[in-house]
Protein backbone atom coordinates (compact mmCIF):
# COMPACT_ATOMS: atom_id res chain seq x y z
CA UNK A 1 0.00 0.00 0.00
CA UNK A 2 2.89 2.25 -0.82
CA UNK A 3 0.75 4.44 -3.05
CA UNK A 4 -1.75 5.12 -0.28
CA UNK A 5 1.04 6.18 2.07
CA UNK A 6 2.46 8.45 -0.61
CA UNK A 7 -0.99 9.96 -1.14
CA UNK A 8 -1.43 10.55 2.59
CA UNK A 9 2.01 12.13 2.78
CA UNK A 10 1.13 14.39 -0.14
CA UNK A 11 -2.16 15.39 1.46
CA UNK A 12 -0.41 16.10 4.77
CA UNK A 13 2.12 18.47 3.26
CA UNK A 14 0.85 22.01 3.93
CA UNK A 15 2.92 23.32 1.02
CA UNK A 16 0.65 21.39 -1.35
CA UNK A 17 -2.40 23.25 -0.02
CA UNK A 18 -1.32 26.88 0.16
CA UNK A 19 0.46 29.13 -2.29
CA UNK A 20 -0.28 29.96 -5.91
CA UNK A 21 -0.31 26.33 -7.15
CA UNK A 22 -1.85 24.89 -3.99
CA UNK A 23 -5.10 23.02 -3.61
CA UNK A 24 -6.98 26.08 -2.34
CA UNK A 25 -5.92 28.29 -5.24
CA UNK A 26 -6.67 25.54 -7.75
CA UNK A 27 -10.09 24.90 -6.21
CA UNK A 28 -10.93 28.60 -6.50
CA UNK A 29 -9.86 28.57 -10.13
CA UNK A 30 -11.80 25.37 -10.70
CA UNK A 31 -15.02 26.78 -9.27
CA UNK A 32 -14.66 30.07 -11.16
CA UNK A 33 -14.27 28.18 -14.44
CA UNK A 34 -17.33 26.08 -13.54
CA UNK A 35 -19.36 29.23 -12.89
CA UNK A 36 -18.29 30.78 -16.19
CA UNK A 37 -19.06 27.61 -18.17
CA UNK A 38 -22.47 27.10 -16.58
CA UNK A 39 -23.41 30.77 -17.09
CA UNK A 40 -22.30 30.60 -20.72
CA UNK A 41 -24.34 27.46 -21.35
CA UNK A 42 -27.39 28.77 -19.44
CA UNK A 43 -27.56 32.00 -21.39
CA UNK A 44 -28.16 30.01 -24.57
CA UNK A 45 -29.74 26.76 -23.38
CA UNK A 46 -32.36 28.04 -20.93
CA UNK A 47 -34.05 30.62 -23.23
CA UNK A 48 -33.90 28.13 -26.13
CA UNK A 49 -35.35 25.35 -23.97
CA UNK A 50 -38.10 27.66 -22.66
CA UNK A 51 -38.97 28.79 -26.16
CA UNK A 52 -39.04 25.25 -27.58
CA UNK A 53 -41.12 24.02 -24.65
CA UNK A 54 -43.44 27.03 -24.75
CA UNK A 55 -44.11 26.96 -28.49
CA UNK A 56 -44.83 23.22 -28.47
CA UNK A 57 -43.43 22.72 -31.93
CA UNK A 58 -43.70 18.97 -31.61
CA UNK A 59 -41.41 17.14 -33.98
CA UNK A 60 -39.10 20.07 -34.68
CA UNK A 61 -38.43 20.56 -30.99
CA UNK A 62 -37.89 16.84 -30.50
CA UNK A 63 -35.31 16.89 -33.29
CA UNK A 64 -33.40 19.72 -31.60
CA UNK A 65 -33.31 17.76 -28.35
CA UNK A 66 -32.14 14.59 -30.10
CA UNK A 67 -29.42 16.55 -31.89
CA UNK A 68 -28.33 18.13 -28.63
CA UNK A 69 -28.21 14.73 -26.96
CA UNK A 70 -26.04 13.30 -29.72
CA UNK A 71 -23.38 15.85 -28.80
CA UNK A 72 -22.96 13.86 -25.58
CA UNK A 73 -21.00 11.40 -27.70
CA UNK A 74 -18.54 14.17 -28.54
CA UNK A 75 -15.69 13.59 -26.10
CA UNK A 76 -14.95 16.68 -24.04
CA UNK A 77 -11.29 15.76 -24.33
CA UNK A 78 -11.65 16.09 -28.12
CA UNK A 79 -13.22 19.56 -27.84
CA UNK A 80 -10.48 20.72 -25.49
CA UNK A 81 -7.74 19.35 -27.74
CA UNK A 82 -9.31 20.76 -30.90
CA UNK A 83 -9.59 24.21 -29.30
CA UNK A 84 -6.01 23.97 -28.06
CA UNK A 85 -4.71 22.98 -31.48
CA UNK A 86 -6.71 25.77 -33.07
CA UNK A 87 -4.65 28.15 -30.93
CA UNK A 88 -7.01 28.59 -27.99
CA UNK A 89 -5.15 27.34 -24.94
CA UNK A 90 -5.86 27.48 -21.26
CA UNK A 91 -8.86 28.52 -19.23
CA UNK A 92 -10.93 30.07 -22.03
CA UNK A 93 -10.80 26.84 -24.01
CA UNK A 94 -11.71 24.87 -20.90
CA UNK A 95 -14.72 27.08 -20.21
CA UNK A 96 -15.95 26.78 -23.81
CA UNK A 97 -15.52 23.00 -23.84
CA UNK A 98 -17.33 22.63 -20.51
CA UNK A 99 -20.12 24.91 -21.75
CA UNK A 100 -20.55 22.76 -24.87
CA UNK A 101 -20.75 19.77 -22.57
CA UNK A 102 -23.31 21.44 -20.27
CA UNK A 103 -25.53 22.69 -23.08
CA UNK A 104 -27.52 19.52 -23.97
CA UNK A 105 -28.25 18.66 -20.33
CA UNK A 106 -29.60 22.14 -19.59
CA UNK A 107 -31.53 22.32 -22.85
CA UNK A 108 -33.32 19.02 -22.41
CA UNK A 109 -34.21 19.56 -18.74
CA UNK A 110 -35.52 23.08 -19.40
CA UNK A 111 -37.49 21.84 -22.38
CA UNK A 112 -38.94 18.89 -20.46
CA UNK A 113 -39.88 21.13 -17.54
CA UNK A 114 -41.66 23.81 -19.56
CA UNK A 115 -43.26 21.30 -21.87
CA UNK A 116 -44.50 19.25 -18.92
CA UNK A 117 -46.69 22.11 -17.69
CA UNK A 118 -50.34 21.11 -17.98
CA UNK A 119 -51.72 22.76 -21.16
CA UNK A 120 -54.98 23.42 -19.27
CA UNK A 121 -53.04 25.74 -16.93
CA UNK A 122 -51.43 27.74 -19.73
CA UNK A 123 -54.80 27.87 -21.49
CA UNK A 124 -56.36 29.28 -18.36
CA UNK A 125 -53.58 31.85 -18.08
CA UNK A 126 -54.12 32.89 -21.67
CA UNK A 127 -57.87 33.02 -21.05
CA UNK A 128 -57.22 35.46 -18.21
CA UNK A 129 -55.58 37.74 -20.74
CA UNK A 130 -51.92 37.00 -20.13
CA UNK A 131 -49.54 37.56 -23.04
CA UNK A 132 -46.86 35.12 -24.05
CA UNK A 133 -44.24 36.85 -21.89
CA UNK A 134 -46.38 36.69 -18.76
CA UNK A 135 -47.44 33.10 -19.42
CA UNK A 136 -43.78 32.15 -19.56
CA UNK A 137 -42.64 34.32 -16.65
CA UNK A 138 -45.54 33.89 -14.24
CA UNK A 139 -46.85 30.40 -15.05
CA UNK A 140 -44.55 28.12 -17.02
CA UNK A 141 -41.21 29.02 -15.43
CA UNK A 142 -42.38 28.76 -11.80
CA UNK A 143 -43.97 25.39 -12.54
CA UNK A 144 -40.81 24.21 -14.29
CA UNK A 145 -38.59 25.14 -11.32
CA UNK A 146 -38.18 21.54 -10.08
CA UNK A 147 -36.85 20.46 -13.48
CA UNK A 148 -34.71 23.56 -13.87
CA UNK A 149 -33.20 23.14 -10.42
CA UNK A 150 -32.54 19.44 -10.95
CA UNK A 151 -31.06 20.15 -14.38
CA UNK A 152 -28.81 22.92 -13.07
CA UNK A 153 -27.61 20.73 -10.22
CA UNK A 154 -26.76 17.85 -12.56
CA UNK A 155 -25.08 20.23 -14.99
CA UNK A 156 -22.96 22.01 -12.39
CA UNK A 157 -21.76 18.76 -10.83
CA UNK A 158 -20.90 17.33 -14.24
CA UNK A 159 -19.01 20.48 -15.21
CA UNK A 160 -17.00 20.37 -11.97
CA UNK A 161 -16.24 16.75 -12.86
CA UNK A 162 -15.30 17.53 -16.48
CA UNK A 163 -12.97 20.49 -15.99
CA UNK A 164 -10.11 18.31 -14.67
CA UNK A 165 -9.77 16.91 -18.20
CA UNK A 166 -8.57 20.30 -19.35
CA UNK A 167 -5.37 19.79 -17.40
CA UNK A 168 -4.39 17.11 -19.91
CA UNK A 169 -4.17 19.86 -22.53
CA UNK A 170 -2.51 22.41 -20.30
CA UNK A 171 -5.59 23.97 -18.70
CA UNK A 172 -5.95 25.01 -15.07
CA UNK A 173 -7.97 23.76 -12.16
CA UNK A 174 -7.58 20.78 -9.86
CA UNK A 175 -6.87 18.39 -12.74
CA UNK A 176 -3.34 19.80 -12.75
CA UNK A 177 -2.51 17.79 -9.66
CA UNK A 178 -3.54 14.55 -11.39
CA UNK A 179 -1.98 15.27 -14.75
CA UNK A 180 1.27 16.42 -13.13
CA UNK A 181 1.29 13.21 -11.09
CA UNK A 182 0.79 11.04 -14.16
CA UNK A 183 3.47 13.01 -16.01
CA UNK A 184 6.04 12.50 -13.27
CA UNK A 185 4.80 8.98 -12.41
CA UNK A 186 4.08 9.97 -8.83
CA UNK A 187 1.01 7.85 -8.34
CA UNK A 188 0.57 8.92 -4.74
CA UNK A 189 -0.03 12.44 -6.00
CA UNK A 190 -2.38 11.06 -8.70
CA UNK A 191 -4.39 9.29 -6.03
CA UNK A 192 -4.44 12.37 -3.78
CA UNK A 193 -5.61 14.53 -6.69
CA UNK A 194 -8.30 12.02 -7.62
CA UNK A 195 -9.60 11.98 -4.06
CA UNK A 196 -9.61 15.79 -3.84
CA UNK A 197 -11.56 16.17 -7.08
CA UNK A 198 -14.02 13.45 -6.05
CA UNK A 199 -14.58 15.08 -2.66
CA UNK A 200 -15.10 18.50 -4.27
CA UNK A 201 -17.75 17.01 -6.59
CA UNK A 202 -19.56 15.35 -3.71
CA UNK A 203 -19.45 18.57 -1.66
CA UNK A 204 -20.79 20.66 -4.55
CA UNK A 205 -23.53 18.10 -5.13
CA UNK A 206 -24.47 18.17 -1.45
CA UNK A 207 -24.62 21.98 -1.30
CA UNK A 208 -26.68 22.10 -4.49
CA UNK A 209 -29.06 19.46 -3.14
CA UNK A 210 -29.81 21.83 -0.25
CA UNK A 211 -30.16 24.80 -2.62
CA UNK A 212 -32.48 22.78 -4.83
CA UNK A 213 -34.68 22.03 -1.82
CA UNK A 214 -34.68 25.68 -0.82
CA UNK A 215 -35.81 27.07 -4.20
CA UNK A 216 -38.48 24.45 -4.80
CA UNK A 217 -41.86 25.45 -3.38
CA UNK A 218 -43.11 22.80 -0.97
CA UNK A 219 -46.24 22.28 -3.06
CA UNK A 220 -44.21 21.01 -6.01
CA UNK A 221 -41.55 19.26 -3.96
CA UNK A 222 -43.10 15.84 -4.42
CA UNK A 223 -42.98 16.34 -8.17
CA UNK A 224 -39.43 17.60 -7.89
CA UNK A 225 -38.37 14.24 -6.56
CA UNK A 226 -39.77 12.58 -9.66
CA UNK A 227 -38.06 15.20 -11.80
CA UNK A 228 -34.71 14.65 -10.13
CA UNK A 229 -35.04 10.96 -10.77
CA UNK A 230 -35.91 11.50 -14.42
CA UNK A 231 -32.91 13.73 -15.11
CA UNK B 1 3.38 26.08 -40.74
CA UNK B 2 2.44 25.19 -44.30
CA UNK B 3 -0.35 22.68 -44.68
CA UNK B 4 -1.73 21.42 -41.42
CA UNK B 5 -5.30 20.79 -42.53
CA UNK B 6 -8.04 19.59 -40.18
CA UNK B 7 -9.25 17.05 -42.69
CA UNK B 8 -6.83 14.97 -44.69
CA UNK B 9 -7.70 11.80 -46.56
CA UNK B 10 -4.00 11.16 -47.10
CA UNK B 11 -3.55 10.87 -43.36
CA UNK B 12 -6.35 8.31 -43.16
CA UNK B 13 -5.02 6.11 -45.95
CA UNK B 14 -1.40 6.36 -44.82
CA UNK B 15 -2.20 5.52 -41.20
CA UNK B 16 -5.12 3.21 -41.68
CA UNK B 17 -3.56 0.36 -39.68
CA UNK B 18 -3.03 2.52 -36.60
CA UNK B 19 -6.47 4.05 -36.95
CA UNK B 20 -8.12 0.67 -37.32
CA UNK B 21 -6.30 -0.67 -34.29
CA UNK B 22 -7.44 2.28 -32.17
CA UNK B 23 -10.98 1.96 -33.48
CA UNK B 24 -11.11 -1.77 -32.68
CA UNK B 25 -9.82 -1.14 -29.15
CA UNK B 26 -12.34 1.66 -28.71
CA UNK B 27 -15.30 -0.36 -29.98
CA UNK B 28 -14.40 -3.54 -28.08
CA UNK B 29 -13.88 -1.63 -24.80
CA UNK B 30 -17.26 0.06 -25.22
CA UNK B 31 -19.16 -3.11 -26.07
CA UNK B 32 -17.47 -5.15 -23.36
CA UNK B 33 -18.03 -2.50 -20.68
CA UNK B 34 -21.72 -2.03 -21.54
CA UNK B 35 -22.28 -5.81 -21.77
CA UNK B 36 -20.75 -6.42 -18.33
CA UNK B 37 -22.70 -3.49 -16.92
CA UNK B 38 -25.99 -4.87 -18.29
CA UNK B 39 -25.33 -8.29 -16.77
CA UNK B 40 -24.54 -6.75 -13.38
CA UNK B 41 -27.18 -4.00 -13.36
CA UNK B 42 -30.30 -6.02 -14.18
CA UNK B 43 -30.20 -8.27 -11.09
CA UNK B 44 -29.34 -5.22 -8.96
CA UNK B 45 -32.25 -3.24 -10.37
CA UNK B 46 -34.62 -6.20 -10.04
CA UNK B 47 -33.54 -6.65 -6.43
CA UNK B 48 -33.94 -2.93 -5.74
CA UNK B 49 -37.52 -2.92 -7.05
CA UNK B 50 -38.43 -6.08 -5.10
CA UNK B 51 -36.97 -5.11 -1.75
CA UNK B 52 -38.41 -1.62 -1.35
CA UNK B 53 -35.96 -0.25 1.19
CA UNK B 54 -33.02 -1.20 -1.04
CA UNK B 55 -34.08 1.09 -3.89
CA UNK B 56 -33.07 4.39 -2.26
CA UNK B 57 -29.57 3.27 -1.15
CA UNK B 58 -28.83 1.52 -4.47
CA UNK B 59 -29.85 4.56 -6.54
CA UNK B 60 -28.16 6.89 -4.06
CA UNK B 61 -24.91 4.96 -4.23
CA UNK B 62 -25.06 4.92 -8.03
CA UNK B 63 -25.62 8.69 -8.13
CA UNK B 64 -22.72 9.28 -5.75
CA UNK B 65 -20.44 7.16 -7.90
CA UNK B 66 -21.54 9.10 -10.97
CA UNK B 67 -20.45 12.41 -9.46
CA UNK B 68 -16.86 11.16 -9.25
CA UNK B 69 -15.04 12.51 -12.32
CA UNK B 70 -13.67 10.00 -14.81
CA UNK B 71 -10.16 11.43 -14.60
CA UNK B 72 -10.29 11.10 -10.81
CA UNK B 73 -11.63 7.55 -11.01
CA UNK B 74 -8.88 6.46 -13.40
CA UNK B 75 -6.42 8.29 -11.14
CA UNK B 76 -7.70 6.34 -8.15
CA UNK B 77 -7.76 2.98 -9.97
CA UNK B 78 -4.45 3.24 -11.85
CA UNK B 79 -2.11 3.09 -8.84
CA UNK B 80 -3.75 -0.17 -7.74
CA UNK B 81 -4.40 -1.86 -11.06
CA UNK B 82 -1.46 -0.60 -13.05
CA UNK B 83 -1.50 0.95 -16.49
CA UNK B 84 -3.46 -0.51 -19.38
CA UNK B 85 -6.75 -2.15 -20.20
CA UNK B 86 -7.90 -3.29 -16.75
CA UNK B 87 -8.40 0.08 -14.99
CA UNK B 88 -10.05 1.58 -18.08
CA UNK B 89 -12.47 -1.32 -18.42
CA UNK B 90 -13.34 -1.28 -14.72
CA UNK B 91 -13.90 2.50 -14.81
CA UNK B 92 -16.12 2.25 -17.88
CA UNK B 93 -18.13 -0.61 -16.35
CA UNK B 94 -18.71 1.42 -13.18
CA UNK B 95 -20.02 4.48 -15.08
CA UNK B 96 -22.18 2.41 -17.43
CA UNK B 97 -23.47 0.50 -14.40
CA UNK B 98 -24.52 3.72 -12.71
CA UNK B 99 -26.51 4.89 -15.74
CA UNK B 100 -28.07 1.46 -16.25
CA UNK B 101 -29.04 0.87 -12.61
CA UNK B 102 -30.77 4.25 -12.38
CA UNK B 103 -32.73 3.85 -15.61
CA UNK B 104 -33.53 0.17 -15.00
CA UNK B 105 -34.86 0.89 -11.50
CA UNK B 106 -37.00 3.71 -12.89
CA UNK B 107 -38.22 1.49 -15.73
CA UNK B 108 -39.09 -1.44 -13.46
CA UNK B 109 -40.80 0.82 -10.93
CA UNK B 110 -42.78 2.34 -13.78
CA UNK B 111 -44.41 -0.95 -14.73
CA UNK B 112 -48.17 -0.65 -14.21
CA UNK B 113 -49.02 -2.51 -10.96
CA UNK B 114 -52.38 -3.49 -12.47
CA UNK B 115 -50.55 -5.46 -15.18
CA UNK B 116 -48.51 -7.28 -12.53
CA UNK B 117 -51.68 -7.96 -10.55
CA UNK B 118 -53.32 -9.37 -13.63
CA UNK B 119 -50.36 -11.68 -14.20
CA UNK B 120 -50.56 -12.81 -10.58
CA UNK B 121 -54.29 -13.40 -11.02
CA UNK B 122 -53.55 -15.58 -14.01
CA UNK B 123 -51.46 -17.78 -11.76
CA UNK B 124 -47.99 -16.64 -12.86
CA UNK B 125 -45.22 -17.48 -10.41
CA UNK B 126 -42.62 -14.91 -9.37
CA UNK B 127 -39.97 -15.93 -11.89
CA UNK B 128 -42.37 -16.31 -14.79
CA UNK B 129 -44.00 -12.98 -14.01
CA UNK B 130 -40.61 -11.28 -14.00
CA UNK B 131 -39.37 -12.76 -17.27
CA UNK B 132 -42.60 -12.66 -19.29
CA UNK B 133 -44.41 -9.60 -17.94
CA UNK B 134 -42.29 -7.25 -15.85
CA UNK B 135 -39.09 -7.30 -17.90
CA UNK B 136 -40.77 -6.88 -21.31
CA UNK B 137 -42.90 -4.02 -19.94
CA UNK B 138 -39.80 -2.26 -18.65
CA UNK B 139 -37.77 -3.03 -21.77
CA UNK B 140 -38.23 0.32 -23.56
CA UNK B 141 -36.97 2.20 -20.50
CA UNK B 142 -34.09 -0.23 -20.03
CA UNK B 143 -33.10 0.09 -23.68
CA UNK B 144 -33.10 3.89 -23.41
CA UNK B 145 -30.65 3.47 -20.55
CA UNK B 146 -28.49 1.09 -22.59
CA UNK B 147 -28.35 3.58 -25.45
CA UNK B 148 -27.44 6.43 -23.12
CA UNK B 149 -24.79 4.30 -21.42
CA UNK B 150 -23.31 3.22 -24.76
CA UNK B 151 -23.07 6.73 -26.17
CA UNK B 152 -21.49 8.14 -23.04
CA UNK B 153 -19.10 5.19 -22.80
CA UNK B 154 -17.84 5.90 -26.32
CA UNK B 155 -16.99 9.43 -25.22
CA UNK B 156 -15.52 8.26 -21.93
CA UNK B 157 -13.09 5.73 -23.43
CA UNK B 158 -10.96 8.63 -24.68
CA UNK B 159 -10.13 9.60 -21.09
CA UNK B 160 -8.43 6.21 -20.78
CA UNK B 161 -5.48 7.87 -22.50
CA UNK B 162 -4.23 8.95 -19.05
CA UNK B 163 -3.44 5.32 -18.32
CA UNK B 164 -2.19 4.77 -21.86
CA UNK B 165 -5.24 2.89 -23.09
CA UNK B 166 -7.82 5.22 -24.61
CA UNK B 167 -8.51 3.76 -28.05
CA UNK B 168 -9.17 6.77 -30.28
CA UNK B 169 -8.19 8.93 -27.30
CA UNK B 170 -4.60 7.82 -27.86
CA UNK B 171 -4.76 9.21 -31.41
CA UNK B 172 -6.32 12.43 -30.07
CA UNK B 173 -3.57 12.90 -27.56
CA UNK B 174 -0.75 11.96 -29.90
CA UNK B 175 -2.16 14.43 -32.41
CA UNK B 176 -2.24 17.07 -29.70
CA UNK B 177 1.37 16.47 -28.72
CA UNK B 178 2.60 16.65 -32.31
CA UNK B 179 0.13 19.38 -33.33
CA UNK B 180 -1.23 17.15 -36.08
CA UNK B 181 -4.71 18.46 -36.83
CA UNK B 182 -5.77 15.71 -39.23
CA UNK B 183 -5.08 13.07 -36.59
CA UNK B 184 -7.15 14.92 -33.96
CA UNK B 185 -10.07 15.55 -36.29
CA UNK B 186 -10.09 11.99 -37.64
CA UNK B 187 -10.19 10.55 -34.12
CA UNK B 188 -12.99 12.93 -33.10
CA UNK B 189 -15.11 12.18 -36.15
CA UNK B 190 -14.59 8.44 -35.68
CA UNK B 191 -15.74 8.74 -32.05
CA UNK B 192 -18.95 10.41 -33.18
CA UNK B 193 -19.47 7.88 -35.97
CA UNK B 194 -18.89 4.96 -33.63
CA UNK B 195 -21.42 6.37 -31.17
CA UNK B 196 -23.91 6.96 -33.96
CA UNK B 197 -23.50 3.45 -35.42
CA UNK B 198 -23.85 1.77 -32.02
CA UNK B 199 -26.86 3.96 -31.20
CA UNK B 200 -28.61 3.05 -34.45
CA UNK B 201 -27.84 -0.64 -33.93
CA UNK B 202 -29.32 -0.51 -30.44
CA UNK B 203 -32.36 1.36 -31.74
CA UNK B 204 -32.89 -1.39 -34.34
CA UNK B 205 -32.41 -4.04 -31.66
CA UNK B 206 -34.96 -2.24 -29.51
CA UNK B 207 -37.47 -2.21 -32.36
CA UNK B 208 -36.89 -5.91 -32.98
CA UNK B 209 -37.31 -6.74 -29.28
CA UNK B 210 -40.47 -4.67 -28.75
CA UNK B 211 -42.67 -5.46 -31.76
CA UNK B 212 -45.80 -4.49 -29.82
CA UNK B 213 -44.73 -0.82 -29.69
CA UNK B 214 -44.24 -0.46 -33.42
CA UNK B 215 -47.78 0.56 -34.30
CA UNK B 216 -47.76 3.44 -31.81
CA UNK B 217 -46.64 6.95 -32.59
CA UNK B 218 -42.87 6.97 -32.17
Amino acid sequence: MNVVQEAITWLNDPLNWTGPGGVFALTREHLLMTLAAVLLASVVAIPLGVWLGHSRLGRGAAAVIVAANTTRALPTLAIIIILATAGLFGDTATVIAAAVFAFPVLLSTTFTGVRGVDPAITDAARGMGMGAGRVIGRVELPLAVPYLAAGLRTTIVQVVATIPLAALAGGGGLGQIISLGFGTQRYGQVLAGGVIVAVLCLLVDGVLALAQRAVTPSSVRAESRAAARAV
Amino acid sequence: MPGNPWFSWDYVTANWDAIREALVIHASLTVEAVAIAIVVSLPLAALATRVRWLAAPVVGFASTLYTIPSLALFAILAPFMGIGRAPVLLGLVLYALVVLVRTAVAALQGVDPAVLDAARGLGYGRARRFWTVELPSALPGILTGVRLATVSTVALVTVGVVVGYGGLGNLLFRGFQSFYRAEIMTATVLCLLLALVLDVLLWLLGRALTPWLRGRAA
